[in-house]
């Protein structure tokens, strides 16, 4: 049916990275246990990168594919493997009377409105590149450079400012996860212990000496 | 043989958000809902790289650039807020921290 319209491989493209994203999102939020939900979402970043590179944003995609499904859900999994896997004691209990409902409601018609707008806007309707006057975004190396172009001459400002807020992020994480006071006069006592224990040690060598 | 229109991907970034949304809403692990907040910013990636393409303009790409950044940033320090709440209360179900009331 959409084949005389669209090309098939798009098409394909375009339904492997739905399904993923589907299967993925539904996953997360449906598995009792964190560790599959965790696996879940890099099922959804991949069906992601998988949109993004089929529309052209190639260093997006492979930047997805490491900082998202790489370095975020390995902090997930760090995290849930140092707290245990208690996989939520109780998740289908509902505090709050018809709270699912509610909720499945409420997304229910945020979504249909969001969609209903995109389909009366003009501007989605699937006026593409090509019509709107300028030419096609470049797919591959092209696309580094023009990336790389804007961020380093309209966005540079921007671009510093991330470094700042790196920064800022870490030594924040840093201090939130630190141990409590209590814990560095522990490790204090230790340390003096072992500076005791070691003119000791050398007592002992020599009084071994000594008798050799 | 045209491409793959837009709408199809905005579409499918709206039904992503709206599923990230409900995790949100019904999940009690801090975690999940941590995952689920995830599922919403790359439904709004989706959405940005969408009207890029659309656009003919790179400046959604580098949007996306930035959001990935800032959700980076964001990860650390929530999930290091997750490790110091568990730390104390021993439990990450956000129905037991009830203690910044008013």
């Amino acid at each position: 049916m959409f084949a005389t319209a669209y090309a098939i491989p798009d098409v394909l493209v375009f339904a492997a990275a739905a399904l993923f994203i589907l299967m993925g999102a539904i996953g997360v939020i449906s598995m009792k246990n964190p560790v599959h939900s965790a696996l879940s979402l890099i099922l959804a970043l991949l069906g992601v990168a998988l949109a993004f590179l089929a529309q052209s944003a190639d260093f997006l995609a492979a930047v997805e594919v490491i900082v998202y499904a790489g370095a975020i859900v390995v902090l997930f999994l760090f995290v849930i493997m140092f707290l245990g896997v208690d996989s939520s004691r109780h998740p289908h209990v509902e505090p709050l009377v018809g709270q699912r409902w509610l909720a499945a409601v409420g997304v229910l018609v945020t979504v249909a409105g969001v969609i209903t707008l995109m389909v009366n806007s003009h501007w989605v309707s699937g006026v593409l590149s090509a019509s709107t006057g300028g030419t096609p975004l470049a797919t591959g190396y092209q696309n580094v450079t023009q990336l790389g172009d804007s961020v380093f001459t309209t966005y540079l400002l921007a671009f510093e400012a991330t470094a700042g807020l790196l920064i800022i992020a870490v030594v924040g994480a840093v201090l939130l996860a630190r141990r409590e006071r209590p814990a560095e006069d522990d490790v204090e006592v230790e340390v003096e212990a072992t500076r005791f224990d070691e003119p000791v040690a050398e007592n002992d060598e020599t009084t071994e000496e000594v008798e050799q | 043989m045209t491409t793959i229109p837009a709408s199809w991907y905005l579409v499918l970034a709206a039904v992503l958000f709206g599923i990230g949304a409900f995790g949100v809403l019904t999940r009690r692990s801090a975690l999940i809902m941590f995952m689920c907040i995830e599922l919403m910013l790359n439904a709004v990636n989706l959405t940005f790289v969408t009207f890029a393409r659309t656009m003919s303009d790179i400046g959604g790409q580098t949007t996306v650039f930035f959001i990935m950044v800032v959700a980076a940033a964001e990860v650390t320090v929530g999930l290091g807020i997750v490790v110091a709440v568990f730390r104390r209360r021993s439990s990450t179900s956000v129905d037991e921290l009830t203690e910044l009331q008013g």
